[in-house]
């Protein structure tokens, strides 16, 4: 039942020893000669102002809580997805059910996307 | 259990080499196709027509001085330019490229791994390439390579929501997440463009925007953050984070051929198909496979030399605020349809149901273009900062 996965595991240890080995191999082959200006951030030409490891903006954070919330909506979505035309036919529940089942469901999803909106975290600016 | 190891491992070899390849080449198309467009020549001086050009430049970042800001998290911005290289690498694993390969040991699927959960493995792995990025802009410690980070990690997550969604409508249609299986229902009914126009488009706008292409380039926008999250990396792991857009791009692409326009189908008969597989039939829907990736490539190169770049707070208001809901509401409204035809008519997936559910598209495509947002959401150039 796992053998599909097999060839998933040998790609992995390719790729990943290939991206190893580029970094490796470019380690050794390319010559080194590090200077002060070579070494600082490179920031056009000017004197770096202070550390670049400073605050920046919530709505990065707010993005990514809402795009949990989003995503997760969307797995449930998948499978339903799944079963939705041949459901019926295997034995699982009736496409009309489903069909009012998913209604309910994206209904509730859209309550919460309008608040998201009316509350402006998707304001960006 | 031989039989199928020495295959699998014959076909990852192949398909990993050909992705490889494939990449540089389109380095190389890229930078040929701009210069066309732009009434240049572009680069033709290393071997014939320029075709060893991408060899040199790989040979050069291999032999290019590395450096390491001091100020950098050195681990982790050495560990960065792989975690983004190996899930760009990943993701075509479950993509069929061809039709069955008949050899004398047995049938040969001519996919790298067949996985159960098909398309769901590819929206696992493509998520993982925002950490190499994310990680790389923040190890750097430089101001630039953070926002480019984050704008990156912030866009990418955004798009993927209306990336997901749009191919739940695929999902109606196929009923099953295995792209062989995807594959198979546009064989026997039609092409899912005709019958899911829109969330194809859905998918098309967000595929660019996952991979950081114009108009959506906002992480590496070279006017305002230098290079992006990449800004602090030299020779070979620059050269990764490049391969690793570029291979984003060619699973975009073969992505986009697999779900909406019938993978290795080729179009307008059932010979390919149907009846035993040979090696002729493996050979042309290769070939098909590849044109209409290719195809998919072209506009992606087309489509950055044509259209200027979003600014950020557009961007963000174009997938949470216009591609979000539209395709929860165009979900529903197929889901509705496909039930009356399906639950309430009784009619399988064929031709015709396609046909109903491509005129079904074009109206709602033509109201969507009616209703089309002008800078009412997506605020325009002139922003209303008057109020």
């Amino acid at each position: 039942m796992l053998q599909p996965y097999l060839p998933f595991l040998i790609l992995l240890a390719v790729a990943a020893g290939t991206a190893v080995m580029m970094i490796v191999l470019s380690h050794f082959a390319a010559p080194r000669r590090p200077t002060h200006a070579k070494a600082a951030p490179y920031e056009s030409g000017m004197p770096p102002l202070g550390s670049a490891r400073e605050r920046f903006s919530i709505k990065f954070y707010l993005v990514a809580m809402l795009f949990i919330l989003f995503d997760i909506e969307t797995v449930f979505l998948i499978p339903w997805g799944t079963i939705f035309f041949t459901g019926a036919g295997t034995g699982g529940p009736a496409m009309g059910f489903l069909l009012i089942e998913m209604l309910v469901f994206l209904v509730i999803l859209f309550v919460g996307y309008v608040y998201v909106w009316k509350r402006g975290a998707l304001k960006w600016d | 259990m031989t039989f199928f190891l020495v295959s699998s491992i014959i076909k990852i070899v192949v398909v990993f080499t050909a992705i490889m390849v494939g990449v540089a080449l389109l380095t190389l198309a890229e930078r040929r196709i701009c210069a066309w467009m732009q009434d240049r020549l572009g680069p033709n001086r290393v071997g014939p027509q320029g075709l060893l050009q991408p060899a040199a430049d790989g040979l050069k970042n291999f032999l290019k001085e590395e450096t390491y800001p001091a100020q950098a998290d050195f681990w982790t911005f050495v560990l960065a330019p792989a975690l983004s290289f190996t899930p760009a690498l990943l993701t075509f694993a479950v993509i069929p490229f061809a039709a069955p390969l008949p050899t004398q040991w047995g049938l040969v699927p001519m996919v790298v791994a067949d996985l159960p959960v098909g398309f769901l493995y590819i929206l696992a792995i493509s998520s993982l390439g925002v950490y190499g990025i994310v990680l790389a802009g923040w190890s750097s410690n430089n101001k630039y390579a953070l926002l480019g980070g984050l704008r990156a990690s912030a866009q990418m997550i955004s798009y993927e929501i209306a990336m997901g969604m749009s191919t739940v409508a695929v999902l109606l249609l196929a009923g099953n997440v295995t792209l062989s299986q995807v594959i198979a229902q546009q064989q026997q009914g039609g092409w899912f463009v005709i019958s899911l126009t829109l969330a194809f488009l859905v998918f098309f706008i967000s595929a660019l925007a996952e991979t950081n292409r114009l108009p959506f380039d906002l992480p590496e926008a070279e006017g305002e953050l230098i290079a992006g999250y990449h800004t602090e990396y030299s020779a070979m792991k620059f050269s990764m984070f490049y391969i690793a857009e570029y291979s984003n791009m060619v699973t975009a692409s073969a992505l986009m051929a697999t779900l909406f326009f019938g993978g290795w189908d080729i179009p307008f008969t059932h010979w390919d198909d149907t009846g035993d597989p040979s090696v002729l039939k493996t050979l042309l829907t290769l070939v098909v496979f590849c044109i209409k990736t290719g195809a998919f490539l072209f506009t992606y190169i087309w489509i950055r030399w044509t259209l200027p770049r979003f600014r950020y707070d557009q961007l963000m208001a174009l997938g949470w605020k216009v591609l979000l809901p539209s395709t929860l509401v165009y979900l529903t409204i197929m889901a509705t349809v496909i039930w009356y035809l399906h639950g309430h008519l009784g009619w399988a997936y064929d031709r015709p149901m396609a046909l109903t559910l491509g005129a079904a598209n074009l109206v709602l495509l033509v109201a969507a273009v009616w209703g089309l947002d002008r800078g009412r959401i997506v605020s325009g150039s002139v922003a209303r900062r008057a109020a």
